[in-house]
């Protein structure tokens, strides 16, 4: 009985380095851990170190807006998160710990005829996958949603929206310890405040990082970082197609339920959802410029707060909590960068913008299997690097741009 | 807190009243290569540091102009109208 009150470790501290792993991932992120987990469960691989230049979670993956969903317009795009969010549905029982997936549905708005002629087109590519998603009208969005406002007064008056059932939230947080628990039990190491200072190459292979706490040499390397990735990969030489923005979001005060969907409205540049908490989660768009510094600004909080009340003039009263800011890495078409790079032994996770964290069990896995194998999956191929000197974009700009 | 650009022209502003251009790349050669193309179009340094960067002033006098803006801190250190000949000339 007393057992319940024992302080439990979610993973092993860590003292000192290894010389040598058979693999070294870059980034204790949710994509980190991930393609961690997964090379232990679907390879056996276990003799690998995760480097967290801070706390485990403490980027893009303790910072995002938790919506998970499949409904993009690529068929590249939408297969592939696809598998995402089949993974992620069974993965709390997987980790023996609660996600607090709960699958609401997701409502993408449209206000002009245009957005809605692209939501036709994505409910198509959706359903020839498979994918629970199709366009839907004032009279069935007023079921769905009878908080909206769907009325003429908004600036935008609501004509229509594409409605995917499986889209969800889930607890992020969740995501990131899980992950982390499942790896550290099936024997990787977790070395948080590990930051990655150098990377040695030799004949177009990766020979090993140096860090803050050593140097340390592997057979495979992986990148997982995010906003910093032009930087990690520039320390192998690796040049990347990625610009550096904020992304920002803030939470209100709880209030009983209210909404269970995901409302998103590109037109407005802001998505909103009530966590499980009560708070009501509201995001936007990227700032325009290129930064690394991660300080919020007024008038993100400004034009979000306004458009939300277009939406749902009832949260008038509504009292802003907290505000935050994550640093992004925007790709040019908006799809990820993802694979084998010009060097032998070096991948990368990447060029994820906003909508990393819906992807990382698919990241871990396939990503794993590309260690496990030396061969890219051909759900990844392409999402390759090499696609920008090809020119064989995979645009999805109309649904991950504010999508969420 | 976002920041204050200085406009060649109408002094600081706030940067919403301003449309980001990213950083300033020089375009290839007529016979370059189409590796170099493409280096050209879609790869960018990203600097965590002090980057050349374009500018339009698009609620106010409308001039392009070229800013050096430390990205670790968003401290413009200055803002200058390039020559024409001068930021983004071929190589």
């Amino acid at each position: 009985m007393k057992d319940i009150f024992r302080v439990r470790r979610m993973w092993r501290p860590r003292s000192e380095l290894k010389k040598r792993y058979d693999v070294v991932i870059v980034g204790g992120g949710s994509h980190g851990l991930a393609t961690a987990y997964y090379l232990a469960k679907n390879h056996g691989i276990t003799n690998v170190a995760v480097l967290e230049q801070s706390y485990i979670g403490s980027g893009a993956a303790g910072r995002n807006t938790t919506i998970i969903r499949s409904n993009y317009r690529t068929p590249e795009g939408a297969e592939f998160y696809k598998r995402s969010v089949e993974l992620y549905e069974r993965l709390s029982g997987e980790l023996d710990f609660n996600l607090m997936f709960s699958q609401h549905g997701h409502l993408t708005l449209a206000h002009t005829d245009s957005s809605l002629r692209v939501m036709q087109e994505r409910a198509e590519v959706n359903q020839i996958l498979d994918i629970d998603s199709r366009v839907v009208y004032p009279e069935e969005i007023a079921r769905l949603c009878p908080q909206l406002d769907l009325s003429d007064t908004p600036t935008w008056p609501i004509m229509g929206a594409l409605y995917h059932a499986p889209g969800g939230i889930i607890r992020h947080d969740a995501v990131v310890w899980g992950l982390a628990r499942g790896a550290d039990r099936a024997g990787a190491e977790l070395h948080q405040n590990t930051t990655v200072t150098g990377i040695e190459t030799d004949g177009g292979r990766v020979t090993a990082v140096q860090t803050n706490r050593g140097r340390v040499e592997a057979d495979v390397f992986i990148s997982a970082t995010a906003g910093w990735s032009t930087l990690v990969c520039g320390m192998a030489g690796v040049r990347l197609p990625i610009t550096t923005h904020i992304l920002q979001a803030f939470v209100t005060e709880p209030v009983k339920p209210f909404l269970d969907v995901i409302i998103v409205s590109a037109q407005m540049h802001v998505y909103v959802s009530q966590t499980d908490r009560g708070e009501f989660l509201i995001g936007a768009e990227i700032e325009p410029y290129t930064t690394y510094k991660s300080t919020g600004t007024f008038s993100f909080l400004e034009y979000s707060a306004r458009h939300v009340l277009e939406l749902f003039p009832q949260l008038e009263r509504l009292k802003v909590l907290r505000a935050w800011t994550g640093l992004c890495d925007l790709s040019p078409d908006y799809s990820p960068i993802l694979g084998a790079t010009e060097l032998e032994n070096f991948h990368l996770s990447a060029g994820w913008g906003t909508y990393g964290f819906k992807a990382a069990p698919i990241v871990g896995t396939t990503l794993a299997e590309l260690v496990a194998s030396g061969k890219t999956p051909t759900l990844i191929a392409p999402f390759a690097l090499e696609r920008f000197h090809s020119d064989t974009l995979v645009s999805e700009l109309a649904a991950a741009a504010v999508s969420h | 807190m976002s920041f204050l650009l200085s406009c060649p022209h109408c002094g600081p502003r706030p940067v919403d009243e301003f449309r980001f251009q990213g950083e300033v790349t020089r375009r290839p050669g007529p016979d370059a290569s189409l590796r170099e193309l493409t280096d050209y179009v879609y790869f960018r340094d990203n600097v965590a540091g002090v980057q050349r960067e374009w500018w339009y002033h698009r609620t106010g006098c409308k001039v392009w102009f070229v800013a050096e803006r430390d990205t670790r801190t968003n401290e413009v250190l200055r803002t200058e109208i390039p020559s024409p000949a001068g930021a983004a000339a071929p190589r």
